[in-house]
C-alpha cells in the first residue's frame, strides 16, 4: 500500500510541475489565441538565469529565483512587444511560424552559452535526507517545488478572479472589440499575458532544474510536454491545466510503477499519458474544462 | 461643452478610398445623423472617431484633445462611448455584469483600500452600482438584469449595447445603427431614449441609421455621405430637398 501512496506523491509532484509549465502556455493562449511554441525555451532560460545569478554572481538562491522571474517577466514582455505586436490580426498560422522562429532563435542563443551543452546542478541548499512518513518519502526539493507551485497557481487564480487587470484580461479573451469599447487597452493586456507567462515559466524552470538538474534538453522538453496537458485541460482554462497536469503526472507514475517490468513492457510512463489523452478526447473533444461553444443559428 | 471636429479626413485601404476629405463638425448637445447608401463610409467615420481606424490624412479634435492617432481605449476613457452595429457584448455574462464591467475600468481605489473595503472602496462600489442601476432603469432593462446576455432577444441585446455605452458616463455617444433589425415598437423606444438622453442627460449623440423617417424626425443636423464624400449637410428639411442627396438615394431621372 505504501508503494501506491509513494506513486501518488511522486505523481502529484511531477503533475504540479506540468501544471506550472502549462500555466504560461494557457495564459498566452487564453488572452491572445497564440500558441507559443517557444515556451519550453523560456522555461529553460528562466532556470539558467537563476543558476547564473546564484552561482556566478553569488546571490542567495531564493532571491535569485525571484530575480529570474522578474527578468523573464520583462524578457517575455519585450518578445511580445517586438515580435508579436505587429502580428495582431494576422492569420494564426503566421503567428505560429513566428513563435517557431522564436524557438530557433532562443535555442541558438542558449547554445552560445555553456548551458546549451553542459550539465549543471544547483548547489545544495536544502537538507538532502528525504522526509519519510509511513513509508512514503518525498525529497526536500520536491516538497519546496510543490509548495511554490501551488502557491503560484493560487496566486494566479486569485489575480484573475479579483484584480482589475485580471478581469480585463478575461474580458479581452472573451471579446476584444467589447473590451476596447469599455476602455481596456488590448495590446497592454497581450503584453501582460506574455509577461506573466514568462514569470511562471521561470518559476517552473527553477523548480524543474532544482529537481532534475539543469540540462537544456530536459528543460525545453517541458515545452512539448505541456501540449498534452493543455489539450486535456482545455486550452484556455487555468484550473484545467492544473487538473490535467496532475492527472498526467499520476498516469505517468502509475504506468511506470505498475506496468514497467511486467509482460515485457518498458517505458510505459512516456506513452500512457498520450493513450489516455486520446481516449478522453474521444469523449470530450474540447478537453476537460475547455469552452464548448454552442452558437445560436 | 466640446465640439468634435473631423477635418479633411481621408481613409484609404490600399487603393480603396473609404473616406475622402471628410469634414464633419459635431456640435454639443444635439443629435447629429450621418446617413448614406450602403458602403458610403458611415461606419468608417465612427471607426476613425473611436480610434479603431486612423485616418491617412486629416485630423480629428475633441475640444482641445487630438484624437487623430488615439487608440480605442483612450477614446472611450475621455468620454466618447460607442454602441456597435454588430453586437459586441460579453455574451456569457448577465446584463448587470456587462454593465458593471464597463464601470470596472474606472475604479480608482488601491489594493489596500480593497483589502479593508471600507470608506473609499465601498463608497466607490456603491456609487458604481447605483449608476449602473440608473442606466438599467433608464433603458428599461429591469426584467433582464440577471439574464445572460446571450439568451436575450436581438432587440434587447441592442438595448444592452446602448446601455453599456451609457455606463461609461459619456459626453458623446456614437450609435451605429441602433435600430437595425428592430420592429416599430422597439424603434419607438430607442427614439424615446435618444430624446431623453439629449434633453435630460445632456449627451451629444452621433447617429448612423438607415431608417430615413426616423432620421428626419429626430436629427438636428444631418451629414450625407456617398462613396466616402460628404455630399450634403444641414438641417433635415434642407437635406431632404437637396438634389444631390436625392440623386444619391434614388438615382437620376
Amino acid at each position: 500500500m505504501s508503494y501506491f501512496f509513494q506513486l501518488v506523491v511522486s505523481g502529484i509532484v511531477v503533475g504540479s510541475i506540468y501544471a506550472l509549465s502549462a500555466l504560461g502556455f494557457v495564459l498566452i493562449y487564453k488572452s491572445s489565441r497564440v500558441l507559443n511554441i517557444a515556451h519550453g525555451q523560456i522555461i529553460a532560460a528562466g532556470a539558467f538565469i537563476t543558476y547564473a545569478l546564484t552561482v556566478w554572481v553569488g546571490i542567495p538562491i531564493y532571491i535569485a529565483f525571484g530575480m529570474s522571474m522578474v527578468i523573464t517577466f520583462f524578457l517575455a514582455m519585450s518578445v511580445e512587444r517586438i515580435f508579436l505586436r505587429r502580428l495582431i490580426g494576422e492569420p494564426i498560422i503566421s503567428v505560429i511560424m513566428v513563435t517557431i522562429g522564436l524557438m530557433s532563435i532562443l535555442d541558438g542563443l542558449i547554445y552560445l552559452t555553456p548551458f546549451g551543452t553542459e550539465n549543471f546542478s544547483f548547489p545544495p541548499y536544502l537538507p538532502t535526507t528525504p522526509i519519510t512518513i509511513g513509508g512514503v518519502s518525498i525529497s526536500w526539493t520536491q516538497l519546496v517545488g510543490v509548495i511554490i507551485t501551488f502557491s503560484m497557481i493560487a496566486g494566479f487564480s486569485w489575480f484573475f478572479k479579483k484584480s482589475t487587470i485580471g478581469i480585463s484580461m478575461r474580458a479581452v479573451s472573451d471579446d476584444q472589440m467589447a473590451s476596447m469599447a469599455i476602455g481596456i487597452s488590448v495590446p497592454k493586456v497581450f503584453g501582460l499575458a506574455w509577461a506573466m507567462a514568462g514569470l511562471s515559466a521561470a518559476a517552473a524552470g527553477g523548480i524543474i532544474g532544482n529537481i532534475t538538474g539543469l540540462n537544456f534538453d530536459t528543460l525545453h522538453a517541458f515545452g512539448i510536454v505541456v501540449f498534452p496537458v493543455v489539450i486535456l485541460g482545455g486550452l484556455d482554462s487555468i484550473q484545467g491545466a492544473v487538473v490535467a497536469g496532475i492527472i498526467m503526472g499520476l498516469i505517468q507514475q502509475f504506468a511506470s510503477g505498475y506496468l514497467d517490468g511486467n509482460w515485457g513492457l518498458n517505458g510505459t510512463g512516456e506513452v500512457m499519458p498520450y493513450i489516455i489523452l486520446l481516449i478522453i478526447l474521444l469523449f470530450k473533444p474540447h478537453g476537460l474544462f475547455g469552452i464548448h461553444e454552442i452558437e445560436r443559428v | 461643452m466640446k465640439h468634435l471636429i473631423v477635418s479633411d479626413v481621408t481613409l484609404t485601404f490600399g487603393g480603396l478610398d473609404a473616406l475622402t476629405e471628410v469634414d464633419i463638425t459635431i456640435e454639443p448637445g444635439i443629435i447629429t445623423s450621418i446617413i448614406g447608401p450602403n458602403g458610403a463610409g458611415k461606419t468608417s467615420v465612427l471607426n476613425c472617431i473611436s480610434g479603431f481606424y486612423h485616418p491617412s490624412q486629416g485630423t480629428i479634435y475633441y475640444g482641445e484633445r487630438n484624437l487623430t492617432h488615439a487608440s480605442p481605449h483612450q477614446v472611450s476613457n475621455i468620454g466618447i462611448a460607442r454602441a456597435f452595429q454588430n453586437l459586441e457584448l460579453f455574451s456569457g455574462l448577465s446584463v448587470l455584469d456587462n454593465l458593471l464591467l464597463a464601470r470596472h475600468q474606472h475604479l480608482k481605489y488601491s489594493i489596500f483600500d480593497a483589502l479593508i473595503y471600507f470608506g473609499k472602496a465601498s463608497r466607490q462600489e456603491a456609487e458604481n452600482r447605483s449608476y449602473v442601476e440608473k442606466v438599467i432603469d433608464f433603458m428599461e432593462l429591469e426584467p433582464y438584469r440577471k439574464s445572460l446576455v446571450g439568451n436575450l432577444s436581438y432587440g434587447v441585446q441592442k438595448r444592452v449595447e446602448v446601455a453599456r455605452a451609457l455606463t461609461l458616463d459619456p459626453e458623446l455617444l456614437l450609435l451605429d445603427e441602433p435600430m437595425a433589425g428592430m420592429n416599430i415598437e422597439e424603434k419607438e423606444d430607442i427614439v424615446r431614449f435618444m430624446f431623453d438622453l439629449k434633453k435630460e442627460w445632456g449627451i451629444t449623440i452621433v447617429l448612423v441609421e438607415h431608417d430615413l423617417g426616423v432620421v428626419m424626425d429626430i436629427s438636428d443636423q444631418i451629414y450625407v455621405l456617398d462613396f466616402g464624400v460628404v455630399i450634403g449637410s444641414g438641417k433635415p428639411e434642407n437635406v431632404a430637398s437637396d438634389p444631390k442627396v436625392i440623386e444619391a438615394y434614388i438615382g437620376e431621372e
